[in-house]
């Protein structure tokens, strides 16, 4: 609760403060400030610290899976701040309405990590989608932020059509018309074909909007198309926190049925990986190739949602941090870069070497290599999925598909380490080296120590 | 009336809206179009509404009031969805003079 009331609240102030300062300095600072605040208060609700008592009625549930979660997702966007401001700035005029913007999103994924009713996933939902919206078309004049505007908006405006089909359906085969997640809880509710029926345009919609394929096809055109720091937040930080909603309707509404929809979850991941990874081999463009990684980074994601046991908690909250940190890392070099073809590397570690090696380390997370944050997380999914115990194929699909990114991400290694060319100018100041370097040390240590992360969901706070 | 009429025409005003979205061309009819799937949704909610209600008005008073009170939340939403939506479709309208769906795939590469 008190993440979700501050960072509303300091939406509004950032708005606001950017009609009184026009220096890009304080309005970065403030923001900084703000994520900083936010992360104090969640984790004093962690620690059982709830600064407002209102009835919620029951509609949202606050356990430390949500709460951890949101606290993942604000260190990230604290990172985000830290490496990209600058080219925040760059995008436009209206630098304080995007953090403000970004800050209404963060409300969003707190409601959605902690939602108890059908309700709030539909207002968390929309309180993320509509504001990132405004953000993928924050380059007014820009005809591809245009056009991915306005698809991302067409595209979330249906796919949310769908899901609120699928929640009235819910609603109608409930005896006692509630919307719950208990109640919708099969055990009370018989399975009737109106209850399936609902629960299938759920998965399709939420599919929809973490990009699993076969639901994908906006994804690429999205992210190529967004100013690319908004990419960066679109792809991480909101992308993690709607798996953790996916995740937790999936595990506390129908996860009592499980066995009946475990299939479509597995043939979903199948086709996600299979096609998130082969058309990322094809791509000419690292932005794009990394829109094509962010769905198949989404189809080992799903491996929480169709094993829903304690490996899977922890794994998707592993996932969810190694994940944002190392994309997160790899779009902001990117961001400094002009030109985003895969031979815009070339050379790059010649003369930057220490932004080089530190890009190294990224890909190396999100091809899953070891010592790397990115190896637990994988780890952690594929055991998830063996301890279901049927299905093993899919496990084996999944590390053929493993490799098969190598492929990608070593391109980009081997083009800064092994391809002469003429080196970009990259506009980085030190301070932007010693955050790089600081987030590709948290990396490691994720890699070598995950313990530390995945044992603060099991620490029982007085 | 039995509920079934209401979940089919529902259903009808929902698949056409999908019809519409997926064959049309022009981004405002688009944007009708999901409308219309928002508001045949409205309209399953307010029937289900009532149904619980029938069936449960002797032992709850309140029953199914939460399927009206959402139909309030989805007008909302679609309120502010409508006011970005448009914004969107004017500024793309500035910059390309047309605000046909096809002429944006052109632009792609």
């Amino acid at each position: 609760m008190n993440s979700i009331i501050f960072s509303a609240i300091w939406g509004i102030v950032m708005m606001f403060s950017g009609l009184f300062s026009k220096s890009k300095r304080s309005l970065q600072t403030f923001a900084v400030v703000g994520l900083i605040l936010l992360l104090v208060v969640n984790t004093l609700e962690l620690n059982g610290d709830h600064f407002f008592n209102i009835d919620l009625h029951n509609m949202l549930y606050f356990a430390p899976f949500g709460l951890l979660s949101n606290s993942i997702a604000f260190a990230s966007t604290l990172i985000f701040f830290l490496l990209s401001s600058t080219d925040i700035f760059e995008t436009g005029h209206n630098a304080a309405e995007y953090f403000a913007l970004i800050f209404f999103v963060l409300c969003g994924i707190s409601i959605v990590t902690s939602f108890n009713t059908l309700l709030m996933l539909f207002l968390g939902i929309e309180i993320i989608s509509i504001p990132l919206y405004i953000l993928t078309g924050a380059a007014k004049k820009d005809l591809k932020s245009n056009e991915a505007s306005l698809k991302y908006f067409l595209m979330g405006a249906f796919s949310t059509g769908l899901m609120l089909l699928g929640i009235a359906f819910l609603y109608g085969a409930t005896p006692n018309g509630s919307f719950m997640l208990d109640d919708i809880a099969v055990g009370r509710t018989a399975a009737s074909p109106l209850y399936m029926i609902g629960l299938l345009l759920l998965l399709v919609s939420m599919s929809f909007k973490v990009s699993a394929a076969p639901f994908h096809f906006w994804t690429p055109d999205v992210y190529d198309g967004a100013p690319t720091v908004f990419t960066s937040f679109m792809a991480t930080i909101v992308k993690t926190g709607v798996f953790i909603g996916f995740i937790r309707l999936f595990g506390d509404a129908f996860g009592q049925m499980q066995s009946r929809w475990q299939l479509f979850v597995a043939i979903i991941i199948a086709s996600t990986l299979f096609i998130g990874n082969i058309t990322a081999v094809f791509q000419q463009s690292v932005k794009r190739m990394l829109a094509y990684s962010s769905i198949a980074q989404a189809g080992f994601m799903l491996f929480a949602l169709l094993a829903l046991n304690n490996f899977a908690k922890e794994g998707i909250i592993l996932y969810a941090a190694a994940y944002n940190l190392a994309t997160i890392g790899i779009f902001a070099v990117l961001g400094k870069m002009k030109d985003y073809s895969f031979e815009g590397f070339n050379g790059l570690a010649k003369s930057y070497p220490g932004i080089a090696l530190v890009t190294t380390i990224f890909l190396l997370s999100l091809a899953g290599i070891p010592l790397t944050a990115g190896f637990f997380a994988k780890y952690y999914m594929l055991a998830a999925a063996l301890e279901t115990g049927n299905f093993l194929w899919l496990v084996i699909f999944a590390v053929a598909c493993a490799a098969i990114s190598v492929y990608y991400y070593f391109r980009i290694i081997q083009a800064m380490y092994f391809k002469t060319g003429e080196p970009q100018q990259l506009k980085v100041g030190i301070g932007f080296q010693y955050a790089l370097f600081a987030v590709a040390v948290i990396v490691i240590v994720l890699g070598i120590f995950p313990q530390w992360l995945i044992n603060e969901l099991y620490v029982i706070y007085v | 009336m039995p509920i079934n009429y209401y979940i089919f025409l529902a259903v009808a005003l929902f698949c056409i809206g999908v019809a519409g979205v997926l064959t049309r061309r022009n981004a405002i009819i688009i944007f009708m179009c999901i409308e219309l799937m928002l508001n045949a949704v409205n309209l399953l909610l307010v029937a289900f509404s009532k149904m619980h209600y029938k069936a449960l008005a002797a032992n709850q008073p309140d029953a199914g009031i939460n399927g009206q009170i959402f139909v309030f939340f989805i007008m909302v939403v679609a309120a502010a969805e409508v006011s970005v939506g448009l914004a969107i479709i004017v500024m793309m309208y500035r910059n390309t003079h047309s605000i046909d769906v096809n002429f944006l795939n052109r632009l792609k590469h």
